[in-house]
């Protein structure tokens, strides 16, 4: 049974309310308290590790749910989970955390997903995460994602932090096979004393492989965050590594795209930016009757849209 | 109504006041339409923003409709009736066209996306798109034009709305301005275009930062024209002079 907080959790980081359409399977504080599979889509816990096993047949269409909530303090949850989209088959999987934190205590959550993206299939996976509390216990999430993408296969990512996790440090890594396609927005924004790292390795493994990687941030009041995007080729593909971060107040931001070719065919291409807002943005809003406040609001809303 | 009264403007640049605006007396009244050009670094959009509030002038009053509003921020302004399109308009990453329009829809009288059907821009293929550098200069100008319509102020300065526009738009552009002109609306443009200064009731002559000339454009475009032609002639022969004393 979901509580009224249980719900709003799984509504900002899933955009439910109530039970979630197709397949699912819910983890609150450490337990599946929820779970269904359909035909051609097996979600299971798994036997030798906490976490679960969601593995789509070939050619299946659909959605998937696998939110993890967590409403206590002084906990910490690691879990391994694997997930296997059969060939040709299109998903959409939406995973994330939310944290509720009561007390003063911490609450850590570390996600260890593992994905394989079969031949031809199609996988747009969400992650959001999101915390609160104002008892002063931290709220940290540590998300490490290893994906494999196989021939012609497509996987789209976008990993979304934009509110109340005090740490996190994520670590994204891909093989994209020949014709596979990878693409990864991350977007992020930390504040107060919040810290953020995420290491990102994307190897392009064969022949028209490609991948894009985007990473948008804002880093406002004394937080700090680190990125390490590097995107490998080891044969012709092609790839794109784009950071672009909003400092604001005293924050701190370190952004280091690396690209690597071990292939002369190879065309890869990072571009990295740090910068405030501009003057001539928060005057062009201000002429249309925004505050300041207000303008700066709408241009690191669009920015992290 | 709006007024710049005896406006005196410097900037300071690298720590040195620069005067940028001298004895600027202007009075823009409602339902007219009027044309600022002049050299460039005149001194025209410095006018401009100084009316928006974006520059606040050293010494002299700006006021609306009877109320001084030399120091209310660019905001109040804004609330008040006013609205700048930009001659370089900034560009935002991330945020798309149909966010722009309903920011600058929030404190007008009801507009809708057809002002850009009125600019050129199907909204189907432009609604979507993100004010980013995937948009041409001659785009980007279009959205902001099509902003300020959207934001229908009482008091419109469009500063150069033609540069950067393709031949076939600007004729649209024109029309648009024309036609969404009323009678309670003040209309300034920015402009060096014939066809613009054409079409205003009253031409002002911008030049080091003072008004140079204003009046009705039968008498004061001859006037410019030749002033334009004269001035043409005189540099063109102080570079004679310059090109017959060096020694090649």
């Amino acid at each position: 049974m979901l509580t009224a907080l249980d719900k709003k959790l799984l509504e900002e980081i899933a955009d439910l309310h109530g039970e979630p359409p197709g397949a699912f399977n819910i983890r609150k504080d450490g337990q599946g308290i929820e779970r269904r599979s359909l035909e051609g889509i097996e979600i299971n816990p798994k036997k030798d590790q906490p976490g679960i096993e969601v593995i789509v047949a070939p050619g299946k269409e659909g959605t998937v749910h696998i939110p993890v909530i967590m409403t206590e303090t002084n906990q910490s949850d690691l879990v391994y989970n694997n997930i296997d989209i059969g060939a040709e088959a299109s998903i959409t999987l939406v995973a994330g955390c939310g944290i509720h934190n009561p007390g003063s205590g911490s609450a850590q959550h570390d996600g260890i997903h593992e994905i394989h993206v079969r031949k031809g299939a199609r996988l747009i996976y969400t992650e959001k995460h999101f915390g609160e509390g104002d008892q002063g216990g931290k709220r940290v999430l540590n998300p490490k994602t290893v994906l494999y993408v196989e021939e012609g296969a497509y996987a789209e990512l976008e990993l979304v932090q934009i509110k109340g996790v005090d740490q996190t440090s994520r670590v994204t890594e891909a093989e994209v096979k020949a014709g596979g396609r990878l693409v990864m927005y991350e977007r992020l924004l930390t504040d107060g004393n919040q810290f953020a790292d995420s290491d990102v390795l994307v190897k392009l493994m064969g022949e028209e492989s490609t991948a894009r990687i985007v990473s948008r941030s804002v880093a406002q009041g004394s937080s700090s965050q680190k990125f390490y995007p590097r995107l490998l080729a080891y044969g012709p593909g092609r790839g794109h590594v784009e950071c672009d971060s909003i400092i604001m107040d005293q924050a701190t931001v370190r952004s280091v795209p690396e690209i690597w070719a071990e292939n002369s065919e190879a065309e890869l291409v990072h571009e990295a930016a740090i910068g405030k807002i501009a003057g001539e943005q928060l005057i062009k809003l201000m002429s249309l009757g925004l505050t300041e406040e207000e303008a700066e609001e709408a241009i690191i809303s669009g920015f992290l849209k | 109504m709006l007024s710049l009264e005896n406006i005196y403007l410097e900037l300071e640049v690298e720590e040195r006041k620069i005067p940028i605006l001298s004895d600027i007396n202007l009075t823009f009244e409602a339902g007219k339409m009027y044309a600022l050009t002049g050299p460039n670094g005149s001194g025209k959009s410095s006018v401009a923003r100084v009316a928006m509030g974006i520059y606040r002038q050293t010494t002299g009053k700006v006021i609306y409709n009877g109320e001084e509003i030399s120091t209310l921020g660019i905001s109040e302004r804004a609330r008040k009736g006013i609205g700048y399109a930009f001659q370089h308009p900034p560009r935002f990453k991330g945020m798309p066209v149909k966010d722009m329009l309903e920011l600058a829809f929030k404190y007008s009288d009801g507009y809708n996306c057809q002002v850009l059907r009125d600019i050129g821009l199907c909204p189907d293929d432009y609604l979507e798109r993100t004010l980013d550098n995937s948009l041409s200069g001659g785009e980007i100008k279009r959205i902001e034009i099509a902003t300020l319509l959207a934001q229908n102020p009482k008091v419109r300065i469009f500063d150069e709305p033609e540069a950067g526009i393709d031949l076939w738009s600007f004729e649209q552009l024109i029309d648009v301005i024309g036609s969404s002109h009323r009678e309670d609306t003040t209309t300034v443009i920015i402009s060096h275009q014939e066809k613009i200064l054409n079409m205003v009731d009253e031409i002002v002559l911008i030049r080091g930062g003072t008004v140079n000339m204003r009046g009705g454009r039968e008498e004061i475009w001859p006037q410019i024209k030749e002033s334009a032609a004269c001035s043409c002639r005189q540099d063109c022969r102080l570079e004679e002079e310059i090109y017959a004393d060096c020694p090649r």
